[in-house]
């Protein structure tokens, strides 16, 4: 591996004045599990090595029934499926963070760094879209707080400018009567990069009898990882007893929106079709969250 | 690594025992473990998180060793493979996979045995489908698993008789 310095950072703002003063040649270290795969393969090129993971609030999994979830950055996958009214409260954040590699990539990897890695097959930005997290970045002029939708602007790229640093995602409370899925398909069981993934989310009013709001996003099919807002709103209003229709046009909004390429994973077409079947298994999956969930979200 | 700078002095507990060594950062904890601390049961296979030939325990928590700086284990507690057989006797796992052939060229079985003690230390009695999930991280080319599935499980029997 090519030389580099190495420093432990103690606070969000120690890290921002580190990554402010060294510019394109410092790079964030939290599990690793993509960066020094990278730096192994000659992909980046570093000077500076900056571990978040002993600054408290980057490791901070916070969880409270009225307030939502703090989820810091670092905090790896396996800390969060672990944690049982985390894993009950965000089950469609839960289905990522425990698909992503295997225990040995769970036990370093973090939500913060897969959504930083900004890889258009990303699986845990589709789910933290479908949950409607937040992202809380630290920079040179302060915090600013953007939607995780708009955080990755390209393969590999994302609104953070010189020196920001992603510090932690906020995820609200779910409430009774909200579920969440999230889904991919890969050729295996496990261990392996998604052809598509669909994350989905539902909120049905109290009686659960209809949706009053639902949120869909894709992996692998453009270069970012795609919100559908179309799809979400198709849901809303429409009755669950009659579900499986709004979930057919829903799936048709998701298969629309995708605009994916071919490569080694899968083909256009093949893409196409996986968009609406995910979007569909995985809506279904969250209404059945849902109405199981109408009356214990907050236990 | 033919000229060292930038060096840190790093103090680890590996297999129990305090440890010191330099290291630089650029080096992975799966370098030092193999050529500064001799204990080359690691084994370096994809080098890039993909084959788990390179298992070890980083404070309870199973980790690919050559994703992981060697600076990273400052403070930490690491157990290796060879930190698994008692002086007079070999864990239970290791008998177990010994007993039913569940390897054949070797070079993955320190990574197996060592995500295997991770699943048993977290999961004592797992089912094979918790087997075969939990070391799913792990690649093996010559058994075809099955022979390391039932070795795990018989080991967890095994083990919930003592």
């Amino acid at each position: 591996m090519q030389a580099f310095d190495y420093i432990r950072a103690q606070s969000a703002e120690q890290a921002v004045a580190l990554l402010s003063q060294a510019g394109d040649h410092a790079r964030v270290l939290a599990g690793g599990t993509d960066l020094l795969a990278q730096l192994k393969e000659g992909r980046r090129k570093v000077s500076l090595v900056v571990d978040i993971k002993f600054i408290p609030e980057l490791n901070e999994l916070c969880y409270d029934p009225a307030e939502g979830l703090w989820l810091g950055a670092a905090v790896p996958c396996y800390r969060i499926y672990n944690n049982h009214a985390v894993a009950r409260a965000y089950p469609g954040l839960i289905d990522a963070a425990s698909l992503i590699g295997g225990v040995q990539i769970q036990g370093r990897a973090s939500l913060g760094g897969n959504l930083c890695n900004a890889s258009p097959a990303a699986d845990s930005i589709p789910a933290l879209i479908a949950h409607a997290a937040i992202c809380q970045i630290a920079g040179p002029a302060g915090r600013r707080h953007v939607p995780v939708e708009t955080f990755c602007t390209g393969p590999g790229r994302t609104v953070l400018a010189a020196g920001e640093l992603l510090v932690s995602l906020h995820l609200p409370p779910p409430r009774p009567g909200f579920g969440a899925a999230y889904l991919r398909f890969i050729p295996r069981n496990e261990m392996d990069i998604a052809v598509v993934g669909s994350g989905a989310s539902v909120q049905l009013d109290e009686r659960g009898e209809t949706i009053v709001s639902a949120r869909v996003a894709l992996g692998a099919v453009a270069p970012t990882p795609l919100y559908v807002q179309e799809a979400g709103a198709a849901l809303v209003g429409r009755s669950v007893a009659d579900a499986e229709a709004a979930i057919a046009e829903a799936a048709g909004l998701a298969q629309a929106a995708a605009r994916p390429i071919d490569d080694m994973r899968g083909t256009v077409a093949q893409r196409k079709h996986l968009a609406a079947v995910l979007t569909r298994r995985a809506l279904r999956i969250a209404v059945e969250r849902a109405k199981s969930n109408l009356s214990g979200a907050q236990q | 690594m033919s000229t060292r700078k930038n060096e840190t002095m790093v103090r680890a507990r590996i297999n129990g025992e305090e440890v010191a060594f330099l290291c630089e950062p650029r080096e992975t904890l799966l370098d030092v473990l193999r050529n500064d601390l001799e204990l080359t049961g690691v084994k370096e296979g994809c080098g890039n998180g993909n084959c788990g030939a390179c298992n070890v325990i980083m404070d309870g928590v199973l980790v690919n060793s050559c994703l992981v700086l060697a600076v990273e284990a400052e403070g930490r507690s690491i157990t290796t493979v060879e930190g698994l057989a008692a002086p007079d006797r070999l864990h239970p796992l290791q008998q177990s996979f010994l007993e039913h052939a569940a390897l054949q060229c070797g070079v993955c079985t320190p990574g197996f045995l060592v995500a295997a003690k991770s699943l048993l230390d977290h999961n004592p009695h797992p089912t094979e489908h918790e087997v075969r999930y939990w070391l799913a991280g792990n690649l093996c080319r010559c058994t075809g698993y099955d022979k390391i599935v039932r070795a795990v499980l018989d080991a967890a029997d095994k083990m919930d008789g003592n």
